[in-house]
């Protein structure tokens, strides 16, 4: 039983932030996790999505904005249903990071930030995600691949594709 | 999977449950699991803290604060809650050591969350992952919940009438969350912007209550360290650097990984004996010790021990223990090129000198690297990075410049060739002229 009526989300997640603010000494500690989960929910923070999270927490939307808006992984359009992030920071680029990005780019034929018209790959070419020690590395959604090659790329993208690939939430 | 690589100069501290299946509870219990904490309960805060000063631990954030001392500056009496505060939103590039803990030995994070707890008189901890950690944050929960369900966790904890919780938070995407007094902004539910100091976290920190803030590293070991004994720690590694620490070594090497070795260990033989020398029989150009913001080190600057103090010694810093490895193919214009890149995208805007500076640097830079570039943008980069130095509310602004520095002092004469048309290197990065330069998350 949500403590919102007309709640935009899941029973599940709904109850999951009923929960969440009130685990902390403020309620507004839920609200960075709140809009992350909500993504993964939805595709994207909308602004339905927006209003829900601010009423629940009890602050303005223009607060919610103002977090959302720093967050490197929070969006408010909709990306592919498998968000390809390929990093190029120093480690990956020494290990041929580039050339995983290029490989990608052309294999689905978009760019950073941009989806594929069937809507199931976007693109990102992101900043280090912590996998150094195995690069070239990148993250569909929220798995990680490591030691990638274009070949690797290929078997993965048609794994995806086929609805056969990992998907953490 | 991240693989576990092994080399027999290791230490194993920390490492000691990797790949042991130490994330299941009663296999961690097994491993001498929740051992140290009992004992933490039954001997009290101030045998921890002496424990914690006698180890030599120093802060693997980066930083190298004594963590002993760093405990023992928390008040004893407070009007306000404690908080302990785990910092995982590891995100310097050239660092994943926090990663491999997570992933193998999440019980230890938690122990360790709770003797410094104990130390300090806090009743609630906090476990702050990078949001990019969803599948370890998702090992971290499920280790909260199983430490809760054994009455590890929560009120009276192992019968001793000491009450500790522990929630675990994930953050959404921003390397300067990594900075203690922005992370707390974070889990406030506010941009990750820093704070002025003083007052310090110690004093005033998460929801205005005294908070000790650790790395994961950090608190990782501090089980092990209550177990063997502060002066056993402290023997392993080197003078005033107690211990081990986990070295990511990255880039142009054989055989990169995450090796525990001893502080004090030679930057030479971490190179060619544990991660098997240059990829390809290829000559070393240049090493970048210990995470993207540390300045450079050249082929023959690398016989030094990996420590606090002879790391500082040499003009730069341990960091984070991310070694990355730059053979000879590498354009040093280029890679300091995406260096600052990076940081221009992290940079929050908060303080002019580095939201400016990166910036132009960055331009400056892109236009050097785009075949542009003139005699004078190389003083013009050095101007602007001795100008952020030390002007910022966090180190975001130093760790920015200071590589910058190193690049432009110790490589000028290659900046110098380029901008004359003698190009080094293969051609990595896709700059495109400044205006449509396309780099990550531009938004």
């Amino acid at each position: 039983m949500s403590t919102i009526a007309n709640t935009i989300f899941s029973p599940e997640l709904a109850a999951r932030f009923d929960k969440l603010v009130t685990i902390y000494p403020l309620r507004r500690s839920a609200l960075v996790p709140m809009l992350l989960y909500a993504q993964d929910e939805i595709g994207y923070v909308s602004d339905e999505a927006i209003a829900e999270i601010a009423e629940r927490i009890g602050i303005y939307e223009l607060d919610v904005r103002n977090v959302l808006s720093y967050y490197s992984m929070l969006r408010t359009k909709p990306a592919g249903k498998y968000n390809v992030q390929v990093c190029t920071n120093i480690s990956c680029m020494l290990r041929g990071g580039y050339e995983i990005l290029d490989h990608c780019k052309a294999k689905l034929g978009i760019g950073h930030k941009e989806v594929t018209p069937d809507g199931v790959f976007s693109l990102e070419e992101v900043e280090c995600i912590g996998a150094c020690c195995w690069a070239p590395a990148m993250q569909i959604n929220y798995d990680f691949h490591d030691d990638l090659t274009p070949d690797k790329v290929d078997v993965l993208f048609q794994m995806y594709k086929d609805g056969q690939g990992k998907d953490v939430k | 999977m991240p693989s576990l690589v092994s080399h027999p100069d290791e230490v194993k501290v920390l490492s000691r449950r990797f790949g042991m299946g130490a994330t299941d509870i009663d296999k961690y219990v097994e491993l001498d699991g929740y051992k140290a904490v009992q004992k933490a309960i039954a001997e009290g805060p101030e045998w921890i803290i002496n424990t914690m000063k006698a180890s030599g631990m120093r802060g693997r954030g980066g930083a190298g604060f004594p963590t002993g001392m760093k405990w023992s500056f928390v008040p004893k009496q407070s009007e306000k809650p404690k908080y302990v505060l785990v910092n995982g939103d590891e995100s310097e590039p050239g660092t994943c050591k926090d990663h491999v803990i997570f992933l193998h030995d999440p019980h230890a994070v938690i122990e360790g969350t709770m003797i410094a707890g104990l130390a300090i008189g806090a009743k609630l901890g906090f476990i702050y992952l990078r949001g990019e950690y969803r599948y370890l944050l998702k090992i971290m929960e499920k280790a909260v919940a199983d430490a809760y369900a054994k009455g590890y966790l929560g009120k009276n904890i192992f019968g001793t009438g000491v009450d500790f919780d522990v929630i675990t938070q994930t953050g959404a995407g921003a390397y300067e969350v990594g900075e203690e007094s922005a992370l707390m902004e974070s889990l406030e539910g506010k941009r990750g912007v820093p704070r002025i100091k003083p007052p310090f976290p110690a004093v005033v920190g998460l929801y205005g209550g005294p908070t000790v803030i650790n790395n994961a590293e950090t608190i990782a070991a501090v089980p092990h360290i209550l177990l063997m004994g502060g002066e056993a720690f402290a023997k392993i590694g080197s003078e005033r650097n107690g211990g081990t620490r986990l070295f990511g070594i990255s880039g142009h090497v054989e055989r990169p990984g995450v090796y525990e070795l001893p502080m004090g260990y030679s930057l030479r033989k971490a190179i060619y004996d544990v991660a098997g020398g240059i990829k390809g029989g290829k000559k070393l150009k240049a090493v970048v010790p210990g995470g993207s913001s540390c300045p450079v080190l050249t082929a023959d600057e690398i016989d030094v021990g990996l420590d606090f103090d002879q790391m500082g010694k040499a003009g730069t810093m341990l960091g984070s223990g991310g070694i990355v490895v730059l053979d000879e193919t590498v354009s040093i214009v280029e890679f300091a090129l995406r260096t600052i890149a990076f940081y221009q995208h992290e940079s929050c805007g908060w303080c002019i000198p580095c939201r400016e500076g990166t910036d132009w640097i960055k331009k400056t830079l892109t236009r050097v690297h785009a075949g542009g570039g003139s005699k004078k943008d190389v003083d013009n980069v050095q101007y602007l990075a001795e100008n952020m130095l030390g002007r910022t509310f966090c180190p975001l602004g130093d760790a920015a410049a200071m590589p910058t520095l190193g690049f432009v002092k110790k490589f000028r004469k290659e900046f110098e060739e380029y901008i004359e048309g003698k190009r080094v290197g293969t051609p990595l990065l896709q700059i495109k002229p400044v205006g449509e330069v396309e780099m990550a998350g531009a938004h």
